[in-house]
């Protein structure tokens, strides 16, 4: 037996890239722009969404919502009282489910999504502060909900979380009064890992900050489209082989 | 305990490029900020692994450091902490230069000693 070595030089990750990939271009087919929404289980995204969306079709959005959960439906049981289209997609396999979204599952989840009818889908990954930062859905935008009762000093305990979110919610604000939190600490951190990262302060209980939110999903459409025509420009002037590398 | 997942991913890509041969050595270039826990990643790999062409192989990972540059003053330099900023000109066009690696950068696999001495030098 004779061993040869053989260079491969990929990306581990190459295989799911490949799949959010495809899943893009289904998005991009239908016109439709994608988010990603995470957090630490707990932080409000369920609350955030209820509030966010409510009504958010009259102002000539259509929303539609991937739900990941590792069992169960109560988030999409939740969201259904708005009248838009939520999805459930469980992780679980009958033992414990995965504690993430990668592209695959969320590909075997979108023939029941709608998407000619549909603007923005929001794909509400698992809660976890780890495992969804690595993995690619095919998503254009992504966004984090960090809430202030845990702790100032998460940026820099998952800082690859906080650098591939573009916004930052912070949820929970109307708590502060009771809590011993440093918010612009908070701020601080999240600033030192991810320099360019919006950041909202908010309370889904109150609806403090929730237009903003809205107003920042009303317009994400038209950025993402600004952005890629921009891409597009620059690759064909400067950069033939330039692909669309996640953040 | 994204270091599962990995490992399914990292067996994949490396059972591809095997091509049905037994794989003895897997060599990986794994960044600092990618948060990898190395001895999780190696239990895992041996349970992932088990049934494949990798089964019994031996992981080398090769740290990469977290290197950061300024694209303002052209500084590089290493970090420790999760501190993205320049020292001198601050936060604004700091990217990092290397350390989000996750790469299978090379295998050793068994090759038959008749297709060896034929395959193309």
């Amino acid at each position: 037996m004779h061993r040869t070595k053989v260079r491969v030089v990929e990306d581990a990750l190459d295989a799911n890239n490949t799949i959010a990939g495809a899943n893009r271009s289904d998005f991009d087919r239908s016109d439709v722009t994608v988010v990603n929404l995470m957090s630490a289980p707990g932080a409000g995204k369920t609350t955030l969404l209820e509030r966010a969306l409510e009504d958010i079709a009259e102002e000539g959005l259509r929303v539609g919502v991937l739900e990941g959960d590792v069992q169960g439906s109560f988030d999409a049981d939740r969201l259904s009282v708005l009248h838009i289209p939520v999805v459930q997609l469980n992780t679980d396999n009958g033992f414990g489910g995965e504690c993430h979204l990668d592209a695959n599952m969320v590909r075997s989840a979108l023939p029941a999504v709608p998407l000619d009818k549909i603007d923005v889908l929001i794909v509400e990954n698992v809660g976890n502060l780890v495992c969804p930062a690595e993995f690619r859905i095919g998503e254009d935008s992504r966004i984090m909900v960090c809430s202030v009762t845990e702790g100032e000093d998460k940026p820099l305990k998952y800082p690859l979380m906080f650098r591939a979110c573009e916004l930052v919610i912070i949820n929970k604000v109307d708590l502060l009064q009771h809590l011993d939190f440093d918010v612009d600490r908070l701020e601080a951190n999240i600033k030192q890992v991810n320099h360019d990262a919006t950041v909202m302060r908010v309370s889904a209980k109150t609806g403090e900050g929730v237009d903003e939110v809205r107003a920042w999903l009303k317009a994400l459409p038209a950025r993402v489209a600004a952005e890629a025509a921009h891409d597009h420009d620059h690759a064909d002037h400067d950069h033939p082989d330039h692909e669309h590398a996640p953040a | 305990m994204h270091e599962f997942d990995l490992s399914n991913a990292i067996v994949q890509t490396v059972n591809k490029h095997a091509a049905g041969r037994r794989v003895t050595h897997i060599t990986l270039r794994v960044g600092r900020l990618r948060q990898v826990v190395k001895d999780t990643l190696l239990f895992y790999l041996a349970i992932v692994g088990k049934d494949t062409p990798c089964e019994g192989a031996t992981l080398e990972i090769v740290d990469v450091p977290a290197v950061l540059r300024c694209n303002t003053c052209e500084n590089e330099w290493e970090i420790e902490i999760p501190a993205f900023i320049c020292g001198t000109c601050g936060p604004g066009a700091v990217e990092v230069a290397t350390g989000e690696e996750f790469m299978v950068e090379s295998i050793e696999v068994e090759d038959e000693e008749d297709a060896a001495c034929t395959a193309p030098r």
